[in-house]
């Protein structure tokens, strides 16, 4: 077993852990946050994506012992002071989910996606937002809430942290 | 005081925001995995890497040796407290162990399970089972499975035929015994055209982006029985549980938590299911299974597979004078829940949208050493519609008509609902060229071939394509459904006003604790916040059947309807004794209660609701105190949703690759609840039918083996691959409900498919093509460029 600490949501926090626990199972099962999902295990449906240093990660994929010393942000983390991240936000005005499943890893992928481009065309939503799957929206919704959530954002919603 | 009530909105028809939003966008929903319960163990099965074979012997000890391994079994020792498992359809099938005894048919079937107090664990444990077989032949191939070579799957049913010969149509007998072919031989004798053709209906995988999950719960003390699964229909899951465990139905409680889609393959209750819930019952611990992903792609039911053998007849004009469509269904190794149901929705389905004088359907389904399908969204219509719709475009190519024009001329004309088809279906209401035509005018039909030809000019290869569909939802009075056919709800205002209310109809993603509450909001005149909306729970909504076959508005909101009528009418005679007023003069709206014309005659709604749970005196007319009613709906006939879909797509010349660049969807679903929800169905209807259509495809090689069989393989669709749907709707009710809803979620999936192959055919006609077969792959497109030029 392998002592880690680390950050989550603003948290110090720290665990044991077998050299090959996932990242995503540490948070889940020791941490208690399961808003972060697994929904494959070849890494291509990004169900399980996190922020890991403020960049996107699919934490299905990350060994939690890689993590030491990291600061991570899963979904619950997002919302601040009760105010609703402008992605969440976007995500409800424009019926950006339905089963709710892919949403979380969705909306932290979004995330990155609006930090390194913060007014994106569609296009490049769609490319985007291409390591993450949706079996239920068809994918337009979820589109409308990215950009539902840019304009906000442009207009002086409240930004994501950065650290 | 009324004069100073603010005034509620109506929110039926309105676009109002999902109430379930605020915790699944915030990682609070409690999906199965989410689970835990102290003590808990979990479980991993050991499934058969061959697909067809004879287990020569199983040595489980080493994984019964590793610290933390509770238990470890075989299929025999399942065997021991597990009977084989049920089918709900009434056609015969073979025995099925939820884990093999003796011999594994496809790949991914259970032949043993571990139990572990750590998920890791039990996994390394599972891989630590060493299991010898001795191979047997393997059959892939539908028609070769159904000579009988190179094996029998199951010695009962000989040249695998799981389902020898259903018929159907004109001039067969109601027994299915006689059948006169002399009208369809007429029709064919007399068509100045015929149309052949043999067309696939690919098998897909569902992928449900939560792959299944069970937690069992068995508490020797009380002898209950709780189980959480992500299933359709946690009643059905209760009901099959307990008859397995011989348990009766009140020992067990299901519940189907958050669940992360389902698509039709969580309607089957699955081997693990049974399992999970036995091994707690055996061990007396609570125990978890979670499906990984790779394991999903072969141990959950899989979508579609069904050939056609398509012929019709038709005069020069483009009037249909027969059809014959002879199906052959690839079930699979197993026959689950209602898998030899659903392809007789597609023979119920196969005269569409159009009068066919002269029809003969049969079905044939056959076993082959794959994975067992089930339903997939849109479940044997999307298929129906797919063959008919073709065979209609290849005519219109033939006779070289617009395809619109085809259609229009072989359309049940709208004063003839309700309509008898030759396939027995009644469909409930339509009016077809009312669809047609808005989908033409939405998507600029003229406009686009103008836009086409114009491509073409240019050398780029652009095509158009046009369908479209009736499917049948709303499911159904209970002659049609083993499981019974009604929906349960229940409604209970609370001391303080506010609403409770259950339904059976468990969601997966439709948002019903958003329209049903909207539809009691509106029908008690009180704040949507007011209302909530109970479901996936044995425990709390009484009965059930479950959601599938778009029925959870239609027959589901039904149901919360009715006993909200009831609720209402109990109410209203309290409030009349309290207000001295008549029952029938009351109105209920902005969060009160009062008389019709006299809005000063007035009382909060609370304060009649406080009033019947505290009743002195009684009113004279009311038996008992309190507010609260249940009602079984079931309808008179299913609904019969329509509508119709227009796509453009153009391929690379130079590599085949295929790009949709418009699809136009006019849907009528009848009364809509929620367009916001509606269109989320619709758009999520259309992404699995153009995925169908475009990329996805479940393959398998002559071993037996899936080699689409992870998501590296299996061609799932990404946001990039679809255009912006353009949706527009028409509105026809249905009359079998007092909603008038008919039902939306698998509309999508049926008129995108013909009318997007239409398109590939269009863009390639220069090649001389007639029909492609899907999925639409760059190679397989590049190849017919290719064979053009030569």
């Amino acid at each position: 077993m392998a002592q880690i600490r680390l950050t989550v949501n603003g948290r110090a926090r720290s665990g044991q852990v077998e050299p090959r626990t996932l990242l995503v199972h540490f948070l889940r099962e020791q941490l208690n946050l399961t808003g972060t999902h697994v929904g494959c295990d070849t890494s291509q449906c990004g169900a399980c994506t996190v922020l890991i240093d403020g960049r996107s990660a699919k934490s299905c994929t990350v060994l939690a012992v890689q993590a030491d010393g990291s600061e991570i942000t899963t979904i619950e983390g997002l919302a601040k002071d009760g105010q609703l991240h402008p992605l969440q936000q976007g995500f409800w005005e424009e019926h950006g989910l339905q089963c709710g499943y892919c949403t979380p890893g969705m909306i932290m992928s979004a995330v990155n996606l609006l930090k390194d481009n913060p007014q994106p065309t569609e296009q490049q939503i769609r490319e985007g937002i291409g390591g993450n799957f949706c079996r239920c929206t068809g994918y337009q919704h979820i589109v409308n809430a990215i950009q539902h959530a840019a304009r906000a954002m442009a207009a002086g919603a409240p930004q994501e942290a950065r650290k | 005081m009324a004069a100073n009530t603010p005034v509620l909105p109506k929110l039926v028809g309105e676009r109002v925001k999902r109430r379930e939003d605020p915790r699944l966008i915030q990682g609070r929903g409690t999906y199965v995995d989410d689970v835990k319960i102290a003590g808990m163990q979990h479980l991993a099965f050991k499934r058969s890497d061959i697909a067809h074979g004879r287990i020569r012997s199983i040595d489980t000890s080493a994984a019964a040796a590793m610290p933390g391994v509770e238990a470890v079994f075989t299929g025999a020792d399942v065997a021991k407290f597990l009977k084989p498992m049920p089918i709900a359809t009434p056609f015969p099938a073979p025995e099925h162990h939820a884990v093999a005894i003796d011999t594994v048919r496809c790949v991914g079937e259970p032949v043993a399970v571990v139990v572990a107090s750590d998920r890791y664990l039990a996994r390394d444990a599972a891989d630590a089972i060493v299991v010898e077989y001795d191979p047997l032949p393997v059959v892939v191939d539908l028609e070769q499975a159904m000579t009988g070579q190179p094996t029998v799957i199951h010695e009962k049913f000989a040249n695998n035929l799981a389902v020898p010969l259903v018929p159907g149509g004109t001039g067969c007998s109601a027994d299915g015994k006689t059948v006169d072919d002399s009208g369809i031989d007429a029709a064919f004798a007399a068509a100045d055209v015929v149309i052949s053709q043999r067309m696939m209906n690919q098998r897909l995988v569902p992928n449900a982006m939560e792959p299944r999950g069970v937690v069992a719960h068995w508490e020797p003390g009380k002898e209950q029985l709780t189980i959480w699964s992500s299933t359709q229909n946690p009643h059905i899951l209760k009901s099959l549980v307990s008859g397995m465990h011989g348990l009766g139905e009140h020992q067990v409680r299901a519940i189907a938590p958050e669940v992360g889609g389902g698509f039709g393959a969580k309607i089957n209750i699955y081997a693990e299911e049974y399992v999970a819930s036995g091994v707690s019952k055996q061990l007396g611990l609570p125990v978890k299974w979670i499906e990984d992903r790779t394991e999903a792609f072969v141990a959950t039911t899989h979508g579609r597979d069904i050939l056609c053998y398509i012929d019709l007849a038709a005069k020069k004009d483009g009037t249909i004078l027969g059809m014959k469509m002879r199906l052959i269904a690839d079930i699979g190794a197993y026959n689950m829940l209602l898998t030899a149901a659903v392809p007789t929705l597609t023979m119920l389905m196969a005269t569409a949208t159009y009068t066919i004088p002269a029809v003969r359907v049969n079905l044939t389904e056959v076993f082959t050493n794959k994975t067992p399908t089930d339903a997939y969204r849109g479940a044997g219509r999307p298929e129906a519609t797919y063959f008919v719709e073709r065979a209609i475009d290849m005519l219109a190519r033939k006779l070289k008509m617009d395809p619109a024009d085809v259609r229009r001329k072989n359309f049940i004309p709208k004063d003839a609902f309700p309509f008898q088809t030759p396939m027995g279906a009644v469909y409930d209401s339509g009016d077809y060229e009312k669809a047609l035509d808005a989908a033409l005018k939405a998507s600029d039909w003229e406009g686009l071939k103008k836009t086409r030809d114009a491509a073409r000019k240019e050398g780029r290869l652009v095509g158009l394509g046009l369908a479209m569909y009736v499917e049948v939802c709303g499911l159904g009075p209970s002659s049609s459904l083993p499981t019974g056919g009604w929906e349960h709800g229940s409604v209970t205002i609370e001391r303080d006003g506010r609403i409770t209310a259950t339904t059976g109809a468990s969601p997966h993603g439709q948002g019903n604790e958003t329209t049903f509450a909207q539809m009691l909001a509106d029908q008690f005149g009180v704040p949507f916040e007011h209302v909530t909306i109970l479901h996936g729970d044995t425990g709390v909504a009484k009965q059930g059947v479950g959601t599938f076959g778009s029925r959870s508005q239609a027959v589901g909101g039904t149901a919360i309807h009715m006993a909200g009528k009831k609720v209402k009418a109990k109410m209203a005679r309290f409030a009349a004794a309290l207000m001295e007023a008549h029952e029938e003069d009351l109105v209920f709206e902005n969060n009160t209660i009062h008389v019709k014309g006299a809005p000063a005659v007035s009382l909060p709604f609370q304060a009649v609701s406080a009033y019947a749970y505290v009743p002195v005196p009684l009113p004279n007319g009311v038996d008992e105190p309190g507010l609260s009613a249940e009602a079984f709906f079931e309808p008179t006939n299913n609904t019969y949703p329509f509508g119709c879909h227009i796509s453009m797509l153009e391929v690379d010349r130079e590599t085949g690759e295929p790009k949709l660049l418009k699809l136009v969807a006019v849907d009528d679903a009848g009364n809509l609840i929620n367009p916001l929800i509606v269109e989320g169905q619709i758009h999520g209807g259309l992404a699995q039918g153009v995925g169908q259509a475009m990329i996805e495809e479940a393959n398998y090689n002559s071993d037996g083996q899936l080699v689409t069989g992870s998501f590296m393989d299996y061609a799932m669709p990404r946001a990039a691959d679809f255009p912006r749907f353009e949706l527009s709707a028409t509105v026809t009710p249905t009359p079998v409900n007092p909603l008038g809803a008919k039902g939306v979620g698998e509309a999508g999936t049926l008129g995108s498919t013909p009318c997007i192959v239409a398109a590939a055919v269009d863009a390639l006609s220069e090649f001389g093509v007639t029909h492609i077969d899907m999925s639409l792959r760059p190679e397989k497109l590049w190849r017919i460029i290719q064979g053009g030029r030569a």
